[in-house]
């Protein structure tokens, strides 16, 4: 079995006094894909977003139970540290208004480093690392913004591997996206499970499939409090699953 | 009773085609009514305006030359000489203004969009203090200009006895344009996308680096329009500077000095003296520093807008 990365236990999160996610455990495998599925609202891009504090943002959240990485709770680690550690790829491409260079060079600087040399290896090498240096070598001065909407987003990807986390969040990171470009996001992924470990969410079946080594299914009832259904290896989710809800939604019944 | 249907049918149908015609062509007609009169409205301003510019230009023009410009204005009640200290004076104050209440202006902007939304602040005092900023800037922005020259002078001319200078009406001026800046600043911050603060928080940058690297870049042609408008505005006072530059007309030779504005001279010309042509030279030339002003924002910001895009 593999060790575990990040974990949840008993975790709930409440805006005011709506509860959004309710009693949560789940145990993040370290270098796996890990899919979080289920239908809109069920709250799984809110609980992706726990993993790098991202809802400290939003006002009135406040939670119970325990997240961790590694062991570590991850409130008692300090916000930016946890988030160079723990990167982030959003739905919708968003490059900032700067060059291919200065959007991946932006996390290192913003972290001190300001040595040239090392800056342009590092910006290589996270661009080789995206399966976007081919494409982009000669156009580094060229705003991030004149790509199309696929190389955005490995541009993105590249942004955030230049931190070098060793996690990465992508929330429903191809659903913008052409189905080629959504394919070579999915390679990437595949490649960067090497050394990762990825949590991605996906509206796409298929795609949870064809990408990720376990699954995590969300519900949620009437009271639009998302709850995890099950968490399984994902071949087990789209063989066997154990709960009717799971087979009813990756079926196709409902969501 | 097939036949029957159908006559009532077709008859139904006239009905609806009849509606619909006389209900076109009366819809046409308003319209056509309400475009001439949009029509009407739209060339009786640009008339005015060019009336008013045309006529202060052509009958400026014949007080303006080379001489006009170059020389400093005699002084005193004969209305003589020409503009060129008062050109110094105008730039010297629309810097010292700028430098003062850019940087205070937009921090403030900062503060109000980034800061004071947040929602770590728990405290009701800083809350209120929060909303009350947020008035007392809308009510700026109302306030007619001698009341800021009033002030201007109470505090810094008499009070600070910064007396009749260059610091004083840089002081006032920059509580006058204070408001414009704080305004559009904010507008240009809250126009720069969420994605982008935390596409930057989310790679571990703090929140001043988002903002000092990602946000603020993003809104520089929003700022950059506010500052100019507060040129134009500096260059077009004369309330606040009447009663906190004083009016020699002597080049300042330090922020201590005394000094006269375009604006003003042209004030202390068309009501103290009979030089009718040169008060209509300097209104020409200020209304060429404006007209140029504004075509500066124009090029500005849409040079600034598209190097964002991607495009360039």
């Amino acid at each position: 079995m593999n060790n575990t990365k990040l974990e949840t236990k008993n975790y709930s999160m409440n805006y005011g006094s709506f509860r959004a996610l309710e009693d949560i455990n789940m145990q993040i495998p370290e270098k796996q894909v890990t899919a979080l599925i289920g239908p809109s609202g069920c709250g799984k891009s809110t609980f992706l977003r726990t993993f790098n504090r991202m809802n400290d943002l939003i006002p009135g959240v406040w939670i119970e139970g325990e997240v961790t990485m590694e062991g570590k709770d991850i409130f008692e680690i300090d916000v930016v540290n946890l988030r160079q550690q723990v990167g982030m790829v959003f739905q919708k491409p968003n490059p900032f208004p700067k060059s291919i260079f200065d959007n991946v060079a932006y996390g290192p600087r913003a972290n001190g480093l300001t040595d040239r040399n090392a800056l342009a290896e590092l910006v290589e090498h996270s661009l080789r690392g995206a399966a976007l240096w081919d494409e982009v070598k000669d156009d580094l001065d060229k705003s991030g913004l004149a790509l199309s909407g696929g190389q955005q987003q490995r541009l993105c990807i590249a942004r955030a591997l230049a931190v070098e986390p060793s996690v990465i969040l992508m929330d429903e990171p191809a659903s913008a996206l052409d189905p080629i470009a959504t394919l070579r996001i999915e390679e990437l992924i595949r490649e960067l499970r090497e050394n990762y470990t990825i949590v991605i969410v996906t509206h796409n079946m298929q795609q949870a499939a064809r990408v990720s080594d376990f699954t995590g299914f969300f519900y949620t009832g009437e009271s639009r409090t998302g709850k995890l259904i099950e968490f399984d290896l994902t071949r087990n989710i789209f063989t066997n699953p154990a709960d009717k809800r799971t087979e009813d939604y990756i079926t196709g019944r409902f969501g | 009773m097939m036949s029957d249907n159908k006559t009532i049918e077709i008859q139904h149908e006239n009905i609806l085609l009849q509606q619909k015609k006389s209900n076109l062509s009366l819809r046409h007609a308003t319209q056509s009514a309400f475009f001439t009169i949009l029509w009407i409205g739209g060339i009786i301003t640009v008339l005015i305006l060019l009336a008013v510019t045309g006529y202060v230009i052509f009958q400026g023009f014949k007080a303006i030359d080379l001489q006009f410009l170059i020389t400093p204005p005699r002084g005193g009640l004969s209305g003589e000489g020409g503009i060129s200290t008062t050109i110094g004076t105008t730039l010297y104050l629309v810097l010292l203004t700028i430098a003062i209440a850019t940087p205070l202006g937009v921090g403030a902007a900062i503060f109000l969009v980034e800061y004071a939304s947040d929602n770590n602040i728990s405290s009701r005092f800083l809350k209120g203090m929060i909303g009350f900023s947020h008035f007392g800037v809308e009510t700026l922005a109302g306030i007619p200009s001698i009341i800021f020259g009033l002030f201007g002078y109470a505090l810094f001319v008499s009070t600070m006895k910064f007396g009749f200078s260059l610091l004083s009406a840089s002081l006032a001026g920059a509580c006058l344009v204070l408001p414009v800046i704080i305004r559009t600043t904010e507008e240009a911050l809250l126009a720069v996308p969420r994605s982008y603060r935390e596409g930057s928080l989310a790679l571990g940058a703090t929140k001043w680096q988002t903002i000092r690297k990602v946000v603020l870049p993003a809104s520089l042609p929003g700022i950059i329009t506010g500052i100019i408008l507060s040129v134009g505005r500096v260059v077009s006072e004369t309330a606040v500077f009447y009663v906190t530059l004083g009016g020699s007309y002597r080049m300042p030779k330090s922020i201590m000095s005394s000094g006269r504005t375009m604006a003003l001279h042209l004030y202390y010309l068309a009501m103290d003296t009979r030089a009718f042509e040169k008060a209509m030279g300097t209104g020409a030339i200020l209304i060429l520093s404006i007209i140029l002003i504004n075509l500066l924002i124009n090029f500005l910001s849409r040079r600034l807008t598209a190097g964002l895009r991607g495009v360039q």
